[in-house]
């Protein structure tokens, strides 16, 4: 038996590098919120972040292992589909399939190009057209603040985070009730549930990043 | 024309109806009339109507697979409007009536598409891969000899219900005809969850589910993303919690394989 060709092998590898990342969706976002407080709760947050580069780079790693596993096993898995139904019917009438779910792989690569995207935006800040303008707080503190200020002050920049947060909202307001049912766990008891959750948390995701772009441009914080 | 016909009022529908006659020869949709349709005729005996007419005009009757025709056996196969079976609620295409449909409907009716049930005519597909899949699953470990007692081996009402309503299969392929990746885990599942809910097929219940995967995979199934269109289409209201059972019980075989607690499952190929 093998855990990376057999069909369910890899779909449970799909599952655990999918949650893996949505925990940490879960916690970039919660950081993010500190930017909430002004200037000086996500400046503080930053600080104390990269205070603990174990931490930070354990993450990195897991983060990377996890993206590059998930990326390659859904082309193959998808590649595979394909190939498998080739022909489709002359009515396209669906019973339960939803537009999120037949329209992962898509969602996914275009969550993949905004993860490299957003890494060079602001982590490695060298994204051409786009320089981040390095500023320091007075006390020699990296403004955190000013910089996601400034790139979110240009409506491009904050439509091409807030389209991108709703292909995150799409995939995985599929892909989280999904990897219960793919690492077994489903029954029509718990499924409702799953759904649910699957679906707030998504939604929740959706809000609380997409949030941060929009306050932003529309002069709520930043100013 | 039967006494129904007149007593009920008949229906005329037109039929756009995939021909093909032979595995690789290339098809096409083709237009007919369904004249004089009651609404108690069966889906099979509106294109048995259909079939008489072509016939007296000297033209080839579409082909058509059944058996049964009372929703048991799993040989009757088409999609209708899109959905295998019509997509009425555990209705297999020999149980759908024609009082689900209006005068002057279009219908259109298709086979089974999926890479692993190549058409052999019209609508009749070959799914001889899913047999492929039973025979990969392998046998059942009982007693021969004497004919055991009855009650020898115990089991319990909730496990055997559970087992009977993964039993309720009848292998028509919906499943595979509805997914969009063509997989057959809808299948599978069940007949994976059934015996691995029995004592008599817990014995080989590791070897059973590694090589119906690897068997999956051989006979050109896709895998599983999870869209639950089979559920949707399945006439035996099988459950997707069975693809549930069928994953558990893969990544059960697998962990005990990896820390040696069973010998390396060989999942020998179907073929
Ligand atoms: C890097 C680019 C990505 C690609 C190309 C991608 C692609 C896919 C595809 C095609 C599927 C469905 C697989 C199937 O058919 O079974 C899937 C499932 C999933 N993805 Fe992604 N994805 C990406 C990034 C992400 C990210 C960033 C997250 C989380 C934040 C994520 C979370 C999930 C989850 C939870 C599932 C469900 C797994 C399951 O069905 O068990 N994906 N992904
Ligand atoms: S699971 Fe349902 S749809 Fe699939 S073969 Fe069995 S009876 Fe037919
Ligand atoms: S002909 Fe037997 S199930 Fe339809």
């Amino acid at each position: 038996m093998r855990l990376l060709s057999d069909s369910i092998g890899r779909k449970v590898v799909m599952a655990i590098t999918g949650l893996l990342m949505v925990l940490f969706v879960v916690g970039h976002m919660l950081g993010n919120m500190s930017i909430f407080a002004g200037a000086n709760g996500i400046n503080t947050y930053a600080e104390k972040l990269h205070g603990l580069p174990v931490v930070v780079w354990a993450t990195r790693l897991v983060m990377l292992t996890a993206v590059l596993f998930h990326l390659v096993l859904s082309i193959a898995i998808t590649l595979e589909n394909n190939k498998a139904n080739p022909t489709a019917y002359a009515v396209d009438r669906r019973l339960r399939a939803t537009f999120a779910g037949k329209n992962m792989i898509w969602t996914g690569l275009l969550l993949g190009g905004f993860i490299v995207f957003h890494l060079f935006h602001f982590t490695i800040r060298s994204v051409p057209g786009m320089e981040i303008v390095q500023v320091q707080e007075l006390s020699g503190r990296f403004d955190v603040f000013a910089m996601v200020a400034g790139a979110f002050g240009k409506g491009i920049t904050a439509l091409v985070y807030v389209v991108s947060m709703l292909m995150l909202y799409l995939h995985l307001s599929h892909g989280i009730q999904s990897t219960f049912q793919s690492v077994g766990l489903n029954n029509p008891k718990t499924m409702p549930g799953f759904v649910r959750f699957g679906s707030v948390l998504s939604v929740i995701f959706l809000i609380g990043y997409g949030a941060i772009p929009l306050a932003i441009l529309f002069g709520l914080i930043g100013k | 024309m039967s006494a129904h016909a007149t007593e009920h009022g008949t229906m005329n529908l037109k039929l756009i109806v995939w021909r093909q006659s032979a595995p690789d020869k290339a098809g096409r949709f083709e237009t007919y009339e369904a004249k004089g349709i009651t609404p108690h005729h069966s889906f099979l005996e509106m294109l048995d109507v259909v079939n008489e007419d072509l016939i007296k005009a000297g033209q080839d009757p579409i082909a058509f697979d059944h058996d049964c025709r009372e929703g048991i056996c799993g040989m009757c196969s088409a999609v209708v409007n899109g959905v295998p079976h019509g997509g009425h609620e555990r209705t297999t295409l020999c149980q759908l009536h024609m009082r689900k449909f209006k005068d002057g409907d279009a219908i259109y009716i298709e086979p089974w598409r999926a890479r692993a049930f190549p058409i052999l005519r019209d609508l009749v597909v070959d799914r001889g891969s899913l047999d492929k899949l039973i025979q990969a699953a392998g046998y059942v470990s009982c007693h021969t000899g004497g004919v055991p007692d009855g009650n020898a081996i115990l089991v319990g009402k909730p496990e055997a219900d559970y087992a009977m309503d993964a039993a309720e299969c009848i292998g028509c392929g919906a499943c595979v005809a509805a997914c969009p990746n063509g997989a057959a885990m809808l299948f599978a599942g069940a007949k994976v969850s059934q015996l691995a809910e029995l004592p008599q097929g817990q014995v080989e219940a590791p070897q059973r589910v590694a090589a119906m995967v690897r068997a999956m995979a051989d006979q050109g199934f896709g895998n599983c993303s999870n869209h639950y269109e089979c559920e949707g289409a399945c006439p035996k209201g099988i459950k997707v919690k069975f693809i549930a059972r069928l994953n558990r019980e893969f990544t059960k075989a697998l962990f005990l394989e990896k820390i040696g607690a069973i010998s390396t499952v060989k999942a020998a190929s179907a073929d």
